[in-house]
């Protein structure tokens, strides 16, 4: 490649390098470099650029893709001196509780900048991967424009764009195989963007513009599928009808993960056996997601599909426990299930009779404001999961109250959970059969899953809760926190204790300054701390700051508010120094 | 300090004692939940920690039992401390103790429920809007032993949900904390709009003769549903719904749980339900609670999604609105 030639050339004699090694490898450094090469992991490649200076030069020359889990913490500029070769980029931006309307507006992460050295830098770059970043039209044309080889985009959770920026990846990127909108706040213009495809391009292998919110454009939409025979991914928005749905299916019966568009019309008899049939013949489906509105009586064209199934993505779907049921006894493989609370607990006995292979289950809250006659989820559906489903490591589930016995039970039925996500709606709410804490459900968490990764806590919780996270939790990644905690210790006993802490976000608890500059030390070693609405003041924002010239210690201000208290507070590591385009609502200290 | 509270099905409150642990600094004494404790106070209520305006807390204890108690819409009226409160009891001549210091400027935002609008997009930042505050008040080590009675609370839109403080306050207040639960917007607003295509297709349904809504009653343990086709006007729905609910209201001068539908006459439940007790409203297409009655009868029909009976002491701000609205825009 041209530039590992650009380098070999400015390189000593092979002999003198031979002789310059110290015993720590004795390979030219193009056949460490194919080696090194070979490692995909992040954690290796990091360790391995730790052992020496050529181990360092051989990883840094061979690494293709880079994960920048936040776009603070390091520079365009460093990040392209140091590894000169990348062809995929991973990029996260803001900090996750920006997903709750907790940051706001215009804070920053805009990928702009990040282009802009990429297009000197990286000419060659084929895939950008972005989370939580502004990206505007104009980046999206520039990027269009600026990268030949340009493959894959992915924008997950998003803002800024329109159906423009898709536009322009549409009419510009030549070689592109993925285009994956996620969840993002875009202005949908209702423009045609599917036509700026040419008529020439065929290599699309992911296409997921599911948010959308208005018509695409069918004709176009059709013609694309037809002639890229490569189509793996196709997640259609609500506006495509169950007709349209069929046709697409059609021409593509090759696709492996589908979303569907809506699945209410009123379908003939004729159309009904179609459908069915469209579904049948997709042997090679595995992941079924979309259901934007759904008529029950049409999910029995699901059914043929369903037997390869393993990830079932009903999460818009507010289907009751009948039909999920139904559904279920078809998906035997299903692996990873997500669900709107709407199956309630009977649902959740036919998750746990059918599919005993599920390893991930989130539950959504259909109306987490409901009043009156608010249903959805309980204890006993957590329960009744945890014991059809012993392989159960991932689970997200809202609800409005819980015990800890239930918890107890769930993790002892299921020990070899990684991600533990249990919101309890009502804030501090407290077991609702005994009326205590709910600390005893964390702790049996911690104390049988060893394997925690990711935990999120909630209902009503003390410092008990924290000393046992800090105890017991010792490969703990990821902590949510809110409303939970007594005082600085809860806080202190988490940060003193989990060794591997990397993300930790609180949100309304009464951790202050104390337990804020117990992880002075800490905070160097993690990616980033979140802490709103808690009790820490300026000053000891200030004082961590001073403490800790390599975190950037910021705090968003609001209007109006107390001027000495730090309502949000945003702390984490950088090489890069203080942000250069922060707001004036956010202060680095 | 406080335990929760546990309801009756009726929906009123044992006295529960409820210890209160005067200020500061944490976890002395161990007591597990005052420091969770959110308190939603009034701006210029007494809270040494804050400034005026960013006086609004929220207290956040559920309420266990109570069936109709969900969070985000039953935030506890206004400990006795406020003038103000006083003020807004002589007023609108609650039932209870207790005013509400609700924001009644924004009545849409009461009676709707949805998750779409609740949380909206801006930053959280305006602190002006509602605050109701507990039975308890804020700085006192007097225990409460006050009933906190259950009346329904009034949701707000953006309410400034500031750091917490370390006052000992009432339990359960709930009502909308910013970015709680954790649903990005994106699954909140979608799943709003895919539940009311849903009720669309399942009620809309033309042809088949009936329109099916939900009945609920503010304190009754189970919703019911009638068929607005079967009747021709607001007359007649009212006088069936009386008769549907008659059991309730009873049931709340009796002992909890026997509702007794012996000796009942119709106009004694008439009279709950005309006298200021209960309002009858309902939630259009678009997720608005409106009153009964002012529109025509086939309106009416056609943009019904589901009917509530309201305790009217909730139902104030559906009427003089503009009277809040310039009120509570000070």
């Amino acid at each position: 490649m041209e530039c590992c030639n650009k380098r070999r050339m400015m390189k000593e004699s092979p002999e003198s390098n031979f002789m310059n090694r110290r015993g720590s490898s004795c390979f030219p450094d193009e056949v460490l470099e194919r080696v090194i090469g070979m490692l995909k992991s992040r954690k290796d490649r990091s360790s391995v650029s730790l052992v020496c200076k050529e181990w360092y030069n051989a990883e840094r020359w061979s690494r293709r893709n880079v994960f920048i889990g936040n776009c603070y913490s390091v520079s365009p500029e460093i990040l392209t001196r140091r590894f000169p070769n990348i062809r995929s980029v991973t990029l996260k931006g803001k900090p996750r509780f920006s997903d709750f309307n907790l940051v706001p507006a215009n804070w920053g992460a805009d990928i702009h900048f990040w282009l802009v050295v990429f297009a000197e830098k990286y000419p060659f770059l084929e895939e950008l991967r972005l989370k939580r970043m502004t990206v505007t039209d104009e980046s999206l044309k520039f990027l269009a424009r600026s990268f030949p080889n340009f493959k894959a985009i992915s924008l997950q959770n998003c803002d800024g764009f329109s159906t423009d920026g898709l536009a322009a990846i549409a009419a510009d990127c030549k070689n592109l195989t993925e285009l994956d909108i996620q969840e993002n706040v875009i202005d949908d213009k209702n423009d045609n963007w599917l036509t700026c495809f040419p008529e020439s391009f065929t290599s699309l292998e992911v296409l997921n513009f599911s948010i959308l919110h208005n018509d695409v454009n069918f004709d176009a939409l059709e013609k694309l599928v037809t002639r890229c025979k490569s189509l793996k991914t196709l997640k259609l928005n609500k506006s495509i009808t169950l007709e349209q749905l069929q046709r697409l299916l059609f021409r593509a019966p090759q696709l492996c993960e589908l979303g569907t568009g809506s699945f209410s019309q009123e379908l003939t008899t004729q159309q009904y056996t179609e459908l069915e049939g469209a579904f049948s013949n997709c042997k090679n489906l595995n992941t079924l997601s979309g259901l934007w509105v759904v008529t029950p009586q049409y999910l029995p064209v699901l059914y043929p599909a369903c037997a390869n199934l393993t990830f079932l993505n009903f999460s818009y779907a507010p289907l009751d426990s009948d039909d999920i049921a139904k559904l279920l006894v078809h998906c035997a493989n299903i692996r990873r299930l997500w669900v709107v609370d709407t199956i309630e607990d009977k649902g959740l006995e036919a998750v746990g009779t059918h599919c005993p292979l599920l390893e991930e289950l989130r539950v959504f809250p259909a109306d987490p404001f409901a009043e009156g006659d608010a249903r959805g989820v309980t204890d006993s559906g957590f329960i009744a999961v945890s014991q059809g489903c012993r392989n159960l490591h991932y689970v997200l589930y809202f609800c409005r109250h819980m015990t800890n016995a239930a918890v107890a039970t769930v993790v002892q039925n299921c020990p070899d959970f990684t991600h533990f996500r249990l919101c309890i709606m009502n804030p501090g709410q407290p077991d609702y059969r005994t009326s205590e804490p709910m600390d005893e459900a964390f702790g049996a968490v911690v104390k049988t899953c060893s394997k925690l990764q990711r935990l999120a806590i909630s209902g009503l919780l003390t410092d008990l809760t924290f000393e046992y996270i800090g105890k017991y939790a010792k490969n703990l990644e990821t902590l949510s926190v809110a409303f939970a905690g007594s005082s600085d210790w809860g806080m202190q006993c988490v940060l003193e204790g989990c060794p591997k802490l990397r993300k930790l976000e609180i949100r309304d608890c009464p951790f202050g300054n104390a337990a804020l500059l117990s992880g002075l030390e800490k905070y160097e070693s993690m990616r980033s701390l979140w802490m709103s609405d808690c009790k820490v003041t300026m000053n000891g924002c200030r004082l961590l700051a001073k403490e800790m010239p390599r975190l950037n210690v910021e705090v968003i201000k609001e209007d109006g508010s107390d001027d000495s208290q730090a309502e949000r507070v945003y702390v984490y590591r950088s090489v890069a120094g203080p942000r250069r385009d922060a707001p004036p609502f956010v202060l680095t200290l | 300090m406080s335990t929760p509270l546990e309801h009756d099905y009726i929906g009123l409150t044992e006295k529960k004692k409820i210890p209160s642990s005067s200020s500061s600094s944490s976890s002395e004494d161990g007591k597990t939940f005052k420091e969770t404790e959110l308190r939603l106070g009034l701006p210029g209520s007494e809270s040494p920690e804050r400034k005026p305006l960013s006086g609004v807390s929220l207290s956040l204890f559920g309420n266990l039992n109570n069936n109709n108690n969900v969070m985000n819409h039953h935030v506890h009226v206004a400990g006795a401390k406020r003038g103000f409160s006083d003020a807004i009891d002589a007023k609108w001549a609650f039932s209870d103790a207790h005013g509400s210091d609700s924001d009644l400027g924004k009545p849409s935002a009461l009676f709707s429920p949805r998750g779409a609008g609740n949380v909206v997009g801006k930053p959280p930042l305006d602190p002006k809007t509602i605050s109701t505050q507990q039975g308890n008040s804020i700085n006192t080590p007097a225990s409460a032993s006050q009933a906190i009675k259950e009346s329904k609370p009034l949701q707000e839109k953006n309410p400034q949900l500031p750091a917490t403080n370390e006052h000992a306050s009432a339990p359960a207040s709930k009502a909308q904390v910013v970015g709680w639960p954790p649903i990005r917007s994106f699954r909140k607003n979608t799943m709003a709009s895919n539940l009311t295509k849903n009720n669309d297709e399942a009620e809309g349904k033309p042809g088949f003769g009936c329109l099916y809504v939900k009945v609920s009653m503010d304190g009754a343990p189970y919703l019911r549903k009638v068929d607005l086709k079967t009747y021709s006007n607001y007359k007649e729905l009212s006088s069936a719904l009386e008769k549907m609910f008659s059991c309730f209201t009873i049931g709340q001068c009796n002992s909890p749980g026997l509702p007794g539908k012996d000796g009942l006459s119709e106009s004694s439940l008439r009279d709950l339900l005309h006298g200021s007790e209960y309002v009858l409203t309902y939630e259009d297409k678009d997720g608005d609670w409106m009153l009964v009655g002012d529109v025509p009868w086939e309106m009416f029909t056609d943009s019904c999604r589901r009917l509530r009976i309201m305790k009217g002491s909730e139902a104030i701000g559906l009427a003089p609105r503009a009277v809040e609205k310039s009120k509570s825009q000070n």
